[in-house]
Formats: C-alpha cells, structure tokens, sequence
C-alpha cells in the first residue's frame, strides 16, 4: 500500500481492509506467556503483535525513586527495529518516551498504589509488529501482564480508538487510516468503574463528531473487555478443564 | 442487596461482586458501597463478608508470620535477607547471637554468609519500615540441609490443607518434613532425595490445580503410585 488510496471508504460503506465503521479488526489475547517475567500478556489486535511484561512489586532501584508513601510504577513503551517497514532506530524515540508516559499513567489510574509505599513495578511493553492504534493494545496487554502478576487492581483497563476517516466516524484506525486520515481518539477505559483512563485526539473534530467518537471508542473498548477478561480466565480454566477431563 | 456470584466462581479484577450492606474481605475493595474483585481469584461469601481468594499474588509481610528467606548481604550490624517480598528484611546481629553484638569480636560472615537460607519469623513491619526477622525461637534459624521450592504465597493454605489434613498425608506419605514459609517458599527435608523429590511434586501439583476439587484424594493417589515405583526400583 505504498500508493495513496483514492478513497478510505467504498460506496457501500466499507473501509480498505473490508471492515464496516462500526467493526473492531479480529483481536486474540494470551496471558502468561513469560516465563521469567512475574506477569505478562500477548495481543494480536489486526496486524498488531503486542508483548507485555511486569516485574514486581519490589524495591526500586535506583533507591532515590522511590516514594515514602506509594508505589511507583515505570514503564517502557518500546518498537522493535522489525516492527514497521522501514527499520526502525532500536533507540527510543521523542514519541516513544511520550507513549511510554500517557501508557504510565492510564494504568496508575487503575491501580491501588497506596497500598506498598517504597516499591516499584516496571511494565515492559514490546511492539513486534506495529499496524496503527499500538498504544490502546498496548494499554490492554500492559493491564492484563499487571492482573496476572498478581498486582491488586481497581479494573481491568481496556483501551481502543475512534477516528474521522473521509468524513465518516470509524471505529479502531489501522495504520493507513491512522495516517491519512482526519483524526485519531483513542479511549481508555475501566469499563465497570466507567472512568476514562486516557483520552487523546489529534486531529479535526467538529464537536458532535468527537462525542461521537468516543461513544464509539467506549464501545470498542467494551467489546474488548469482553475478551480481555476471557483471555485472563482461560489460563486458570485450562487446567481445571484438563483435571475434570482425567 | 444483591450478589452477583456463584460460590466459587473465578472473578477478574473490576468484577462487581455484591450490592449493599456486605463487607469487604481479601482481594476486595468497596466503592460507592458496591464491592468489586481486586485481583484474579475464586469469590466465597461468608457470612456478610465477600472473600476473593487469589490465583496469582505476592507476599506482604506480616508480623508473626514464619518465613524463609534467602541472605542478601552481610552489613555492620546484621544481615539484610531477602524473603521473596516487595520490601527486604533485616535480621540484626544481637538477635542471631543471643549475647550484646560486639563488632571487635565477632565476624557476622561466621555466622551468616550470603546465600545462606535461614527459617525467621516476622519480628516487626508497618508503612514506614522495613520488616525485622529474629530467630530467636525454636525450630528458626540456619538451613543446612533439604531442598528449597517456590510456589505463588496464596496457594499455601491450600497446601496445608483443612485443618492441616494434606500437608500432614505428604509427610505421612514421604516421611518428609516439610516447613511452609508463608512466603510461598517451602523446605523439604527427607530421609532421601527421591523422597523429598516425590513431596515436592505432589506440592507442586497443588499449586497448579489448586481452584480445582477432589484434589487431596488425586494427590494421595499420586503419592500411593510414585511411591509403589520408588520400592520396585529399589528392590530390583
């Protein structure tokens, strides 16, 4: 797809990868997929391939980080130099740390972190494979690496965007649509708390198209959620299904 | 004043468990007085208490608590241990020696090295400080021989079983001893390493399918099994 498309919309309504407005891209989620890391998770969201890993609660070090009266959470949002198509410089990049940040603190939110004053959890996030909206699916396999490590959380975060492609309002930008398209909103979200956890948008919207895409962007991530909490069950089922089988 | 769970349900973090005048137990947490999940786990009621016991957590030191833990560093006037813990112990020298700590005469490495595992129970923890070990009661202190395994500190009661029933059938069976470190790690100590071996499968197999029921009787099967194969194998 390097020449640009005329349309992004076809007359039936329907967008390049054959998906309608409304329509999610296939999503598969893993947990517990690392075996060294204390949790961790995998997601398949489009073309997207996610690894997200947790260590701790422990102590932090550098010491001097830490908090006398909550946990600190750091977190590296990272590209793999085979990521995207043109290869991409291991080192972090301006919008990498800025991801690294706005995924920080959409996860915190979730979080009791009053509870360990003086620890620290790292929450690695590694693109292998980047097709557009990586930070919502980041954001979702960051939350389930944090659930599986056994860290107390309000909600399960769940993230997923909305954008303006050809003056249509879409559901979950993939990268051409990302790119060429009006504007951009991701959502994150703690579906049964209903607190938006992350809310960006770059690009134009007049206001009624942008309520409509967060709506819209709300849903998603309700489907997602769906899913997400689906994936963490399986790991725990699998064996009692296994046992029962015996 | 609903719930919305079935016993022994698995719940994820965020789930709404109960409405109204319920209470909050482990793993729980109260928010505009509806009660949700807090971490991954199976929901109990008891009582008006709504309980999560977790499937995958760490330890938080508690006072009383027995440990074992591993020595990190040898210091001025003690040892710093680590007990598997988001914060490190420390363990002071007048404790382990039961006389004053004099610098001049005593060398602490003596005593203590690092890579040492010791058996400590909690002395004292809270917000502000670091937990302190003492070693000062029977049955504590140095290990010097057995084999060391580590499963997820919330699968522990389950290990020990109701009243202690299944821990007791693993060293009935092994002819093992078995200390449980309430932070998820275990000593076994057997007459031989197939023994201490077959033990640490069977714990093993606990902790995989602990959310799971009938499990005393699979273990005890398991044990009867592996146990009949270790005398064929010695008789031949």
């Amino acid at each position: 797809m390097n020449e640009k498309p005329e349309k992004l919309i076809d007359k039936k309504g329907l967008r390049l990868d054959g998906r309608k407005a409304d329509e999610l891209r296939p999503l598969k989620l893993e947990v517990g997929v690392l075996a060294n890391a204390d949790g961790s998770a995998y997601i398949e969201h489009g073309k997207n391939k996610i690894l997200a890993a947790v260590f701790g609660p422990k102590e932090m070090h550098p010491k001097h980080l830490s908090l006398p009266d909550r946990m600190v959470i750091r977190c590296r949002y990272h590209m793999a130099p085979f990521s995207v198509q043109e290869r991409k410089s291991p080192a972090p990049s301006r919008r990498e740390v800025e991801l690294s940040k706005v995924i920080r603190e959409s996860l915190e939110a979730s979080l009791f972190v009053e509870l360990y004053p003086r620890t620290g959890i790292d929450v690695f996030i590694e693109v292998l494979q980047a097709d557009g909206g990586t930070r919502c699916a980041s954001i979702t396999a960051a939350s389930l690496a944090i659930a599986d490590a056994g860290i107390p959380m309000r909600d399960l975060v769940v993230a997923c965007a909305a954008g303006k492609v050809d003056d249509t309002v879409v559901l979950d930008l993939f990268d051409v649509e990302d790119k060429l398209g009006a504007a951009d909103v991701p959502v994150a979200l703690m579906p049964n708390l209903n607190a938006v956890t992350l809310l960006q948008m770059d690009g134009i919207l007049t206001p009624e198209e942008f309520e409509k895409a967060v709506s819209m962007a709300m849903e998603g991530c309700k489907q997602i959620y769906v899913m997400q909490k689906e994936a963490l069950k399986t790991k725990y089922m699998a064996i009692k299904e296994e046992v029962e089988e015996e | 004043m609903p719930t919305f769970f079935e016993k022994k349900q698995v719940v994820t973090p965020g789930e709404l468990l109960a409405e109204g005048d319920y209470l909050i137990g482990e793993n729980t947490y109260m928010e505009e007085n509806k009660i949700y999940a807090s971490r991954i786990g199976l929901v109990d009621l008891d009582n008006k208490r709504v309980n999560v016991v977790a499937l995958r957590a760490f330890y938080v030191p508690k006072m009383g608590d027995i440990v074992i833990g591993t020595v990190k560093e040898v210091g001025f006037n003690g040892w710093t241990v680590d007990i598997k813990a988001p914060y490190t112990a420390l363990l002071r020298a007048s404790d382990v020696l039961s006389r004053p700590f004099k610098p001049q005469n005593d060398e602490l490495s003596q005593v203590l090295n690092g890579g040492d595992l010791i058996v400590a129970k909690i002395a004292s923890y809270d917000r502000a400080h670091d937990p302190q070990l003492t070693v000062g009661e029977p049955g504590l202190g140095k290990i010097t021989r057995g084999q060391i395994m580590q499963v997820t500190p919330t699968k522990i009661p389950r290990v020990i079983g109701r009243k202690g029933s299944m821990i007791s059938m693993i060293k009935q069976e092994t002819g093992c001893q078995i200390i449980l470190g309430l932070n998820g790690v275990i000593l076994v100590t057997g007459k031989s390493p197939e023994f201490e071996e077959l033990a640490m499968a069977a714990i093993k197999k606990i902790e995989e399918e602990s959310h799971t029921s009938g499990l005393t009787d699979r273990i005890t099967q398991l044990l009867k099994e592996e146990k009949a194969k270790l005398e064929e194998n010695k008789n031949e």
